[in-house]
């Protein structure tokens, strides 16, 4: 097996040195990468989506069919987990994972867990928020607002944080979120649009299309956070507690 | 020589992508221990996203967000100059990639624990063993 | 209006489908079920008009995702080829999803909606795949299918599989993986030297000396032609494939069997034609003659394998191995026929896996066992299932009526075209072996054991008792459809297939 694995990562070393030989310098602003469709996305973002982030612009707007699907992978990898995990298998006695007794519960972790968290998830709201404007979107803030449930769990226990975020609603947040952004997208169709074509919005809510598409991917953006914050929450908690859902770590 | 040394130089962001790339598909096949495969899973997966962001990298070019752009609403804004700013497509590639790549793990981390679950060992050898019998 | 939006209806509604079914929390069983029917219903509906525009208007049919132009914006584009797998994928996941009822319930009875969640977002991912038009958002794509067909392999619950499932997905995830990321390095490598990812302009942008005699893009070529081998399980790197689909359950190995090998060899034939050309493939790269050599392996070493296993699931994962060594090899024979017989073979061995794979099911799904000594019998027990299982069986060997025949005949032209003697010894070598295993079931199924005394008392005892209607229906149809599409070859090829051959072959 060794042997083989060198065999094999050998050969795709060579390969890929080989295809170094004809490759454009680093960070050359003439390779053709630069060249071909990032000037037009450079120059045409503002003015066709008045949004000043190039990378939520082509993120949620021009390749938005992608991320609709990214959110999907994500969703996906959420049920995966659910179906594998939260299930007693037949046939087979459950495994009893030996559980240290727990510590009575550390005030200063606690307490600053509790002064974090609030601080923790109006930033991830900010960050959603902001996303057209500045560094962030729906992934970065969904991530940190997750991480808030996360840290909670860690701090104290499983149970308790579940009883605060129970797994139906959990389960819930998830699909609203991937169904609020095929949503938007299935709407525009309905105006008359293509699919995730922000623009057909514009008649309906009595604004610009300019307006209508920075509005559009805010609204992606909002669903993308959604979902990510659940299915982050949701993958810790089965996998710490291999689908059982108690004390967990 | 020296034109072997410039080359080397002006290509070492595709060096250090191929070290990792490497490294993690070297694991992924030899490991014996499910847990350090998806270690690998991950390095292989993160070189290939180094690589690509590494594409999208411009002298002399800043973070792709327009200056000033949210006070003039499209209309009347300042011209642009593409030279300033990096290329934002590997960047959205790649945060479709990194998306993946979490998914990825999420699920391989739960098989790992069914398969741990089933034969009692994340060892590839034992399970193989466990297998035959 | 309508008209203008049905590519992207095909991937929406099964996409739809698996938010309301996950919304359900599983609440009506039989709901979801209905749900899930009327969704692949309206998918399919919808692929077959798309399909009916693409002959009539005889172009392909290109729609831009959020109105933004190609390349900078994501397009689907839907040709004879790929409206002809749309079809193809939307008609197996609708049979399968009417079989499903019954399996699912004995099989994942408390997880089901889940179960149906993934799905169809399987089916919306090798949809989506094959309406694309763009390099990166195939590989979203592609992991979304991998992703929902870990989850289908690895939620089985036979008696039979034991657990062994876990290991065998924790290998395909490792595999498919390596696949996919491969995969992207090529397409990086496209995009570094290109700067575009849209299929069209690439090909287009692909058109200079310069970019044609790049090794950069020459390593790209190989890197995604091996990571799509990687998926398909192509002869060296099938490791991953019996494994995995044997331990998984009924519907799953039904569903998946069928659709992710072809699919794969669709996108082969999609990045060979549409973003390089003939002339780049067959000419500047000198590699055909080895994939052929290494088709003639996988046909050999996929047939030998199927004779000695008498697990039934088990057999017919090798006979898939052996399935995709012809597709590959028909499409790198580099002439008209090859290529025809390919493409009509997908369509065939998709039907053909479908019914082999269906009927298997039904036997295991009423027996527990899956050792073909254990299929005594089965002509008076299950006659129905039996006759579907012959069918498909007849379709692989390649007798007449069947479509296994006509594909099998456009390969071996093909062979003989090009002077492939040896494809076509491997061709023939494979349908002969078929022959000794079909038979061997025959025997076993039909054939009383050999001691009087035990069959006498056996043949009294023995009562028919046939699988569910929810379960035949979809079998049968899958039957006729071998024998249909078998006789309207002709027709098949002079509408369809004959404007998938790129010029210049």
């Amino acid at each position: 097996m060794k042997l083989l694995a060198f065999l094999m990562t050998f050969s795709v070393g060579v390969l890929l040195l080989i295809a170094s030989l004809d490759l454009p310098d680093w960070s050359n602003p003439e390779s053709p990468a630069s060249t071909h469709l990032s000037p037009h996305y450079i120059e045409k973002s503002l003015e066709e989506t008045s949004v000043p982030n190039l990378v939520t612009s082509v993120l949620a707007d021009y390749r938005g069919y992608d991320t609709m699907f990214e959110t999907v992978v994500i969703f996906c990898a959420g049920i995966t987990v659910l179906i594998m995990l939260r299930r007693t298998f037949m046939g087979i006695e459950k495994y009893v994972k030996p559980r240290p007794k727990r510590e009575s519960a550390d005030i200063i972790l606690q307490s600053a867990v509790r002064l974090l968290v609030p601080v923790m998830q109006v930033f991830a709201l900010y960050v959603v928020a902001h996303g057209h404007h500045s560094p962030g979107g729906g992934f970065q803030g969904g991530v940190i607002f997750g991480a808030s449930f996360i840290l909670l769990a860690i701090a104290y226990d499983l149970k308790v944080e579940l009883k605060k975020f129970r797994e139906h609603g959990v389960l819930i947040f998830s699909v609203v979120g991937v169904l609020i952004y095929a949503g938007i997208g299935i709407v525009c169709l309905l105006l008359g649009g293509n699919f995730l074509a922000y623009a057909a919005w514009a008649k309906m809510l009595g604004i610009s299309e300019l307006e209508a598409h920075s509005l559009g991917m805010l609204g992606v953006e909002i669903g993308v956070a959604i979902t990510v914050m659940a299915i982050m929450f949701s993958l810790y908690a089965d996998l710490s507690s291999s689908g059982d859902l108690d004390e967990g770590l | 020589m020296d034109d072997l040394l410039v080359f080397i130089i002006n290509n070492y962001n595709y060096w250090v992508a191929l070290i990792l790339l490497l490294t993690g598909l070297y694991g992924m096949i030899s490991k014996n221990n499910l847990l350090k495969k998806v270690i690998s899973m991950s390095i292989f997966q993160s070189a290939i996203i180094l690589f690509y962001v590494s594409i999208g990298a411009k002298k002399d070019a800043t973070i792709p967000i327009i200056e000033h752009g949210h006070n003039s609403h499209g209309a009347d804004h300042a011209v642009i100059d593409v030279a300033n700013y990096v290329n934002p497509l590997p960047h959205v590639l790649m945060l479709t990639a990194i998306v993946v790549g979490v998914a990825t793990l999420g699920v391989a981390l739960a098989l790992i624990q069914k398969i741990n679950q089933v034969h009692n060992t994340i060892e590839e050898d034992e399970i193989l063993r466990d297998l035959q019998e | 209006m309508i008209q203008n939006q049905l590519p992207i209806l095909i991937i929406a509604i099964p996409l739809f489908c698996a938010f309301f079914i996950s919304l359900s929390m599983g609440k009506n069983k039989t709901g979801v079920y209905l749900l899930l029917i009327t969704a692949m219903f309206g998918s399919f509906i919808a692929s077959c008009m798309t399909l009916l525009q693409v002959i009539n208007s005889n172009s392909p049919i290109h729609y831009h995702l959020g109105g933004w132009q190609p390349p900078f914006g994501i397009e689907l584009v839907i040709d004879h080829l790929s409206g002809m797998v749309l079809v193809l994928i939307s008609t197996i996941a609708l049979l399968t999803a009417i079989y499903s009822f019954h399996p699912v319930r004995k099989d994942i009875s408390d997880r089901a909606h889940h179960y149906y969640a993934l799905f169809c977002l399987l089916i919306s991912g090798l949809l989506g795949m094959t309406a694309t038009g763009d390099a990166f958002n195939l590989y979203v794509l592609l992991e979304i299918s991998a992703l929902a067909s870990y989850a289908l392999l690895a939620s089985s619950v036979l008696a039979a599989s034991r657990g062994l499932a876990y290991f065998a997905t924790f290998k395909y995830l490792i595999m498919g993986t390596i696949g996919a990321c491969f995969y992207l390095l090529g397409v990086g490598y496209l995009y570094i030297k290109t700067g575009s990812l849209n299929m069209a302009d690439l090909s287009g942008l692909l058109n200079s000396d310069i970019l044609l005699q790049s090794v950069t893009i020459k390593v790209g070529f190989i890197l995604m032609i091996i990571g799509v081998w990687i998926k398909m399980a192509f002869f060296p790197l099938h490791g991953w494939l019996p494994n995995a689909y044997s331990y998984a359950s009924t519907t799953t190995s039904s569903l998946i069997a069928p659709l992710m090998t072809k699919v794969s060899v669709y996108i082969m034939i999609r990045l060979m034609f549409s973003i390089f050309s003939v002339e780049y493939v067959f000419h500047t790269l000198p590699y055909h003659q080895v994939v052929i050599w290494m088709a003639c392996a996988a046909i050999i070493f996929g047939s030998v394998s199927a004779l000695s296993q008498h697990n039934l699931k088990r057999m017919l994962c090798y006979i898939i191995v052996a399935e995709v060594g012809y597709m590959v090899g028909g499409v790198w024979l580099a002439n008209e026929s090859g290529l025809t017989g390919a493409v009509y073979h997908i369509f065939a061995d998709g039907m053909m896996t479908l019914c082999l794979f269906m009927a298997a099911g039904a036997f295991i799904f009423k027996t527990d066992r899956e050792s073909i000594h254990e299929m005594t019998n089965i002509f008076r027990r299950m006659p129905v299932t039996a006759v579907v299982f012959l069918v498909g069986g007849f379709s692989i060997i390649g007798i007449p009526p069947t479509c296994g025949f006509f594909s099998k005949w456009y390969l071996i032209t093909g062979a003989i075209e090009g002077g492939q003697w040896l494809f076509v010894a491997s061709l023939l070598f494979s349908s002969l072996i078929n022959c000794i295993i079909l038979f061997r079931i025959i025997e076993i199924g039909y054939f009383p054991k050999f001691d009087s005394e035990r069959s006498t008392s056996n043949e009294k005892a023995v009562k028919t008792n046939e699988v569910p209607l929810t379960m035949l229906v979809p079998m049968v149809i899958t039957a006729c459809s071998l024998i249909v599409i078998g006789l309207y070859t002709n027709e098949i090829i002079s509408v369809l297939i004959r404007w998938t051959i790129p010029a210049g072959l």
